[in-house]
């Protein structure tokens, strides 16, 4: 059978190089780490790149289910109340039950991640909310549950006991527990998203609807699920956060919530669903991670490193979003 | 276009060959959509609970001073409410209130008259809103990935500014913007401010070609395209006056304040956002007015004030005003599915409410099982 | 065992309120091809998405086997051997063709691990076995729409239904594809697969049914025995009527040249385009599905820019930046999708016809309701639109109501050229006459007309000379005398480097 050909075949090295996704932001950051490198090279100690894993170990972990919200093409803005609430709750139960086993801490911080992650699956799938209303409303009663729970107080490092703090500091290997961690749940997720049906599900339903539904794919359950997955990363990240900051305050990752979104969309995430993979979230984080600490290093007064850092965000997102647009034709379904 | 192909029949064998004459006459009551009279009563609810509540709400002084608390979020409402009816979101408008508010103060600080370094805050939060708009519409990325990355930067661009200083001792005139009362009476001068341009923007929205455009962006973008709507100039200007707004509403708050920190107004954009929403702005597009737009303000204004009578936290406040949100969509949507279509109960769907129910349920228990030592020992 | 594989009975099922299908009934044997017909409209798809588990039914019974089934979903059907190809592309644009091919049953390890390797080895087996030869890691997004509807093919093939439902598959498809098409159904149709086949051309399906089924407005007709039906029959049983004179051509007397295009370019669209378009002239424009003649339009019409190539319009060489322009200098274009491009559903008739002249019911940018209600209504009128009244939602009409919606906004411009794409794609037959006489009532008038359509007889019915497209290339340029549906299907099918180019 004879198909059909474009009339002007585009073929160029450059443009098919450009669609390896990763390619850019690599260059990118290797170009960064090499400029940033070369000026101080204290920023290539293995203590400073220890401090950059560390720093962006939870911001990955989270940025990762965001993805995976995102492809299935919704959003998740309450992952930071989530983080505080639960943050606060874990801290609040082991200040008073100081020895009990962590990694039931850690399990208690995973299942109330996923009722409040089921909160939200509920709203978007049975009450049919758009997911950015959504979870901008749980937002909102999330972060005020944090408040209403601990009366406005917070939970200081003396009241937690030393292996509650552990939990993200203790270095059983080289690295810290906390960027273990990051590293499991980053294969986890790669191999769900890459090696499962019900992953592969998930760019299907965000990216056509209706062609999901009727492939025989139960989309609905697919975003209840995405949501509750988010809500458990939130729940693990809330541990961690209290485990390493040493403290559960009620302004806990407050506005945390864009932070993970930009890391997703610098990773080359679609925001209209369908597209996004897990090394590019990582890398995506790690960029945002190695900028705040370059920009630290390199002695840019701390006041400008928020522009600075907001300035290189914007154009990482426009820029990824260009290449890709030029690197793909688009069609009309 | 399913839908819309199938609704054939039914509703043309009724209708006449042409049509002769136009629709009768409405008058403006019964232009009102449900939505606006489920406002209007939701407001009327609140102020007859708050009365009853506290014999503080109903005091002419209280009610001007809580009043004007809510006008800086007001402000941005009205630019935002024109962006989402387009379809579009801008999530930097509370950066942006800050960066202009913290330029203002860094000039304030190195000497310069204070009215002229507002119109100078005036005209770079313009510039923001207009990058915001120019990007949107040239270089066509999506709204919401835009300002998320100006969101970032222009927060940090107003801490680049002040850093750990604040600008405070504004004159006296200056004060006036967001505390000052207008002449001979309770009115503060920035709800009259924003009365003006809330329906100086009503009438934009619903009286103009420019408002008509908007609708249609937002409805159906390719068809106002198709039509020699200028959309690409017409996003580029609500980008720019949500970005003046946000300046404006910047110029108030510091004044309000009579200080600026490069935090000021932070986390607002989800307020404003929600606000708009709540006024029954469809998320989507294509559907809004802006007397829903004022109504919720004034709802969310009114529980808000309510419950800061009775002692509520501010963020405690923030669960009704999020299940506000959630519910006002959720139930008008719940109320049709029900009556939409009939209900299939099979013995899966009711083990799974039954397994929901009591996953609830157990996060509740242990909730305030596990509050109760936290909140003994205060 | 039952008689049929498949058995409908008294299947009714609303929208919203509206009858789509009332009391229907259907039945398939295994081994043979059952063809479904009707206007566009009369239910035949709602129908195939009620077997296939996408809507459920309000009310009747379904029979597999002689067994009653209910389906409440997609999976469910699919779990009792049904497969579909709806007429809707249903790909996933950023997956790439091997895995659209196996969405949602990915080949998978005892582990349950996904098993790319077989998932690549058995997409290539199935599209060699189609005949096609595809990039398998290319993304849906980048295929041409005849391939996108080969990877929708293999993927209902994948399934090994017992049941397949085939929605306009050739739609897009060149002879040489839907004659391998044909083999692949018959030996399927051999094996015991039984099919239910939708096609409105006609001719196709006394090529390859066994059995048709006749829907009108959602009611069921009849059912008969191919042999035993005529041409004429069918189309009295869709229509209820008989219809004397589809095309009421009358030859008018072009007169100057009102538009000229000249080498038209854009890279990967069209290419080296040009025609001329006389005043009181149709000048019909032919070719499938794909072949670029939209873009042409839209690029006459100043939505997307050209790279190289002129525009005249009245001998006055125009750069048409935008569609504001094209209005100014008296070009209206009518487009092809009309739920997309055409019309709002939600915004009321006066505010859809209104728009594109909106600014003269303003001044200062202030709108004269009452001006602007006015003109609608006349435009509307003269139009012929049924509606209750004026203000009512653009949603709530028919397809051919809101076509009509659609002309009498473009109409209101007072073009002088007027492109209409795809005229009376989905609209019943009544409105569709109504919008040839209005053709040939403008043409005579003096208005030049391009008029794109894959509907052959409608070419060949409405034009006074044709141009046929192919892969964004013209590819001839016919009379009227000398055009017919064999000439013209060949320059719009034939390999450019085989055939004679004009």
């Amino acid at each position: 059978m004879t198909v059909q050909t474009p009339a002007v075949p585009r073929s160029n090295w450059l443009f098919n190089l450009a669609r390896i996704r990763e390619l850019g932001l690599s260059v990118f950051i290797i170009v960064l780490i090499a400029a940033v490198g070369l000026r101080t090279p204290n920023f290539l100690s293995v203590n400073n790149i220890q401090l950059i894993l560390l720093n962006i170990s939870i911001l990955a972990i989270v940025a990762l289910a965001q993805t995976m919200v995102i492809i299935s093409k919704g959003i998740d803005l309450s992952v930071a109340s989530m983080i505080g609430l639960v943050a606060m709750m874990v801290s609040s139960f082991v200040k008073v039950h100081p020895t009990i086993p962590m990694f039931s801490a850690v399990l208690l911080g995973l299942a109330l991640g996923a009722v409040l992650g089921m909160g939200n699956s509920l709203i978007i799938t049975y009450g049919k909310v758009p997911p950015i209303i959504a979870t901008l409303g749980t937002l909102s009663i999330y972060r005020g549950l944090v408040f209403f729970y601990s009366s406005g107080t917070w939970i200081n490092s003396y009241e937690l006991p030393e292996s509650f703090k552990m939990v993200s500091k203790g270095t059983p290997l080289v690295l810290p527990n906390m960027v273990l961690i990051a590293i499991v749940v980053a294969v986890i997720v790669y191999y769900f998203l890459n090696y499962t049906r019900t992953g592969r599900d998930i760019y299907a339903v965000g990216g056509n609807h209706e062609a999901a539904k009727v492939s025989g794919i139960r989309t609905q359950r697919i975003i209840f699920m995405v949501y509750i997955l988010t809500g458990i990363a939130a729940g693990l990240a809330g541990v961690l956060w209290a485990s390493r900051y040493e403290s559960a305050q009620t302004n806990t990752a407050l506005g945390f919530e864009l932070e993970t979104v930009a890391a997703a969309v610098v990773g080359g995430v679609s925001i209209s669903g369908g597209i996004g993979r897990v090394p590019g979230v990582l890398l995506g984080a790690l960029l945002l991670g190695i900028i705040e600490n370059a920009l630290t290093i390199v002695g840019i007064s701390p006041f400008w490193q928020l522009a600075a850092q907001g300035f290189l965000i914007l154009i990482a997102v426009i820029s990824d979003n260009l290449i890709q647009r030029r690197a793909q034709r688009t069609i009309k379904i | 276009m399913k839908e819309s192909t199938v609704l054939t029949s039914a509703a043309e064998s009724r209708a006449p060959i042409t049509i002769n004459e136009f629709a009768p006459r409405r008058s403006f009551l019964e232009k009102f959509r449900r939505w606006e009279w489920m406002m209007v009563a939701l407001v009327v609810a609140v102020i007859i609970l708050n009365s009853r509540i506290s014999p503080y709400f109903l005091n002419a002084q209280n009610l001007s001073r809580a009043s004007s608390d809510f006008m800086e979020l007001g402000l941005m409402m009205l630019p935002m409410t024109f962006i989402i009816i387009t379809g579009n979101i801008d999530l930097s408008v509370a950066s942006n209130l800050g960066m202009s508010a913290s330029f203002m103060g860094l000039l304030y600080n190195a000497g310069v008259n204070i009215w002229i370094a507002a119109l100078c805050a005036l005209i770079l939060g313009s510039l923001g809103g207009l990058l915001n708009g120019f990007i949107v519409a040239r270089v066509k990325l999506p709204a919401l990935v835009v300002t998320l990355g100006t969101y970032a930067f222009y927060r940090g661009v107003a801490y680049g500014f002040l850093g750990d200083l604040a600008a405070t001792n504004y004159p006296k005139s200056y004060l006036y913007l967001g505390q000052g009362l207008l002449p001979g009476t309770l009115i503060p001068f920035s709800v009259g401010l924003f009365v003006i341009l809330a329906i100086v923007f009503g009438l934009v929205l619903h009286k103009t070609t420019f408002g008509r455009y908007l609708f249609v962006i937002g409805n159906n973008q390719d068809v106002a395209i198709y039509s020699g709507v200028p959309v690409e100039r017409i996003k580029i200007i609500i980008f720019t006056l949500s970005g003046f707004m946000s300046a404006l509403a910047g110029l108030i708050l510091a004044s309000r304040f009579g200080s600026t920190r490069p935090d000021i107004g932070t986390g607002l954009e989800l307020a404003v956002i929600t606000a708009a929403v709540l006024g029954g702005v469809d998320i989507n597009g294509g559907i809004g007015s802006m007397l829903g737009a004022v109504l919720s303000l004034t709802l969310i204004g009114l529980i808000r004030f309510g419950m800061g009578l009775v002692n509520i936290q501010g963020q405690v406040q923030g669960i009704v005003i999020g299940l506000l949100l959630v519910c006002a969509i959720l139930f008008p949507n719940l109320a049709g599915q029900a009556s939409g279509r009939n209900i299939r109960v099979d013995r899966r769907s009711v083990l799974s409410a039954l397994g929901v129910i009591i996953l609830l349920a157990i996060f509740i228990y242990f909730f305030f099982w596990s509050r109760a030592p936290i909140i003994a020992s205060i | 065992m039952s008689e049929y594989i498949l058995e409908l009975k008294n299947i009714t099922k609303r929208f919203s309120g509206v009858e789509v299908l009332h009391q229907v009934s259907f039945t398939l044997r295994s081994g043979e091809v059952h063809a479904l017909l009707g206007e566009n409209g009369a239910g035949k798809s709602t129908l195939i998405k009620v077997v296939s588990g996408v809507h459920q039914p309000d009310s009747g019974e379904i029979f597999v086997d002689g067994k009653q089934v209910r389906f409440s979903d997609a999976l469910d059907a699919r779990e009792a051997g049904i497969a579909a190809i709806y007429q809707e592309l249903s790909l996933f644009p950023d997956l790439d063709v091997a895995e659209n091919i196996f969405v949602g049953r990915q080949p998978t390890t005892l582990g349950g691990r996904i098993d790319w390797h077989k998932l690549y080895s058995e997409s290539e087996k199935l599209l060699s076995s189609l005949g096609v030869h595809l990039d398998l890691k290319k993304k849906a997004r980048n295929l041409s729409i005849a391939q996108q509807q080969m990877v929708e093919i293999a993927r209902a093939f994948s399934i090994n239904a017992r049941i397949l439902i085939m929605d306009e598959p050739t739609s897009s498809l060149t002879l040489n594809e839907v004659a391998d098409l044909f083999r692949l159904v018959r030996r399927l149709r051999e094996e015991g697969t039984a099919i239910i086949f939708i096609s409105h051309r006609i001719e196709e399906l006394f090529e390859l049914a066994d059995r048709v089924t006749v829907l009108r407005d959602g009611s069921y007709i009849d059912t008969r025995p191919l042999i035993k039906v005529s041409r004429d029959d069918l189309i009295r049983m869709m229509v209820g009527r008989t219809i004397s004179n589809l095309y009421p051509k009358q030859a008018g007397q072009p007169g100057e040249t009102v538009l000229k295009v000249e080498s038209l370019c854009r890279p990967g669209e069209f290419e080296n385009v040009s025609f001329e378009l006389r005043k009181g002239e149709i000048l019909g424009m032919a070719g499938l599905i794909g072949a670029g003649r939209t873009e042409v339009a839209r690029a006459i019409f100043g939505v997307e820019p050209v790279s190289s190539g002129t525009i005249q319009v009245r001998g006055q060489k125009e750069a048409i930046s935008s569609p504001e322009k094209a209005i100014r200098l008296g070009i209206a274009y009518v487009p092809e999708d009309r739920q997309i491009h055409g019309i709002i559903p939600p915004m009321n008739l006066v505010a859809n016809i209104s728009l594109p002249l909106l600014k003269e019911y303003a001044v200062a940018g202030w709108l004269n309701g009452k001006v602007e209600r006015s003109t609608s209504l006349l435009a509307a009128q003269q139009m012929e639109v049924r509606a209750n009244n004026i203000l009512q939602k653009a949603r709530e009409l028919s397809g051919g109501n809101q076509q009509k919606v659609l002309l009498a906004k473009w109409l209101a411009t007072k073009p002088s050229i007027l492109i209409l794409d795809e005229p009376t794609r989905g609209i019943d037959v009544g409105t569709k006459a109504a919008v040839h006489s209005l053709m040939n009532k403008l043409a005579m008038e003096g208005m030049a007309i391009l008029m794109i359509s894959s509907e052959l007889p409608e070419i060949l019915g409405m034009s006074d000379r044709i141009l046929v497209m192919r892969e964004g290339r013209v590819t001839a340029l016919l009379s009227r005398q000398e055009a017919s549906q064999e000439k013209i299907l060949h320059f719009a099918t034939q390999t450019i480097n085989t055939g004679n180019v004009i």
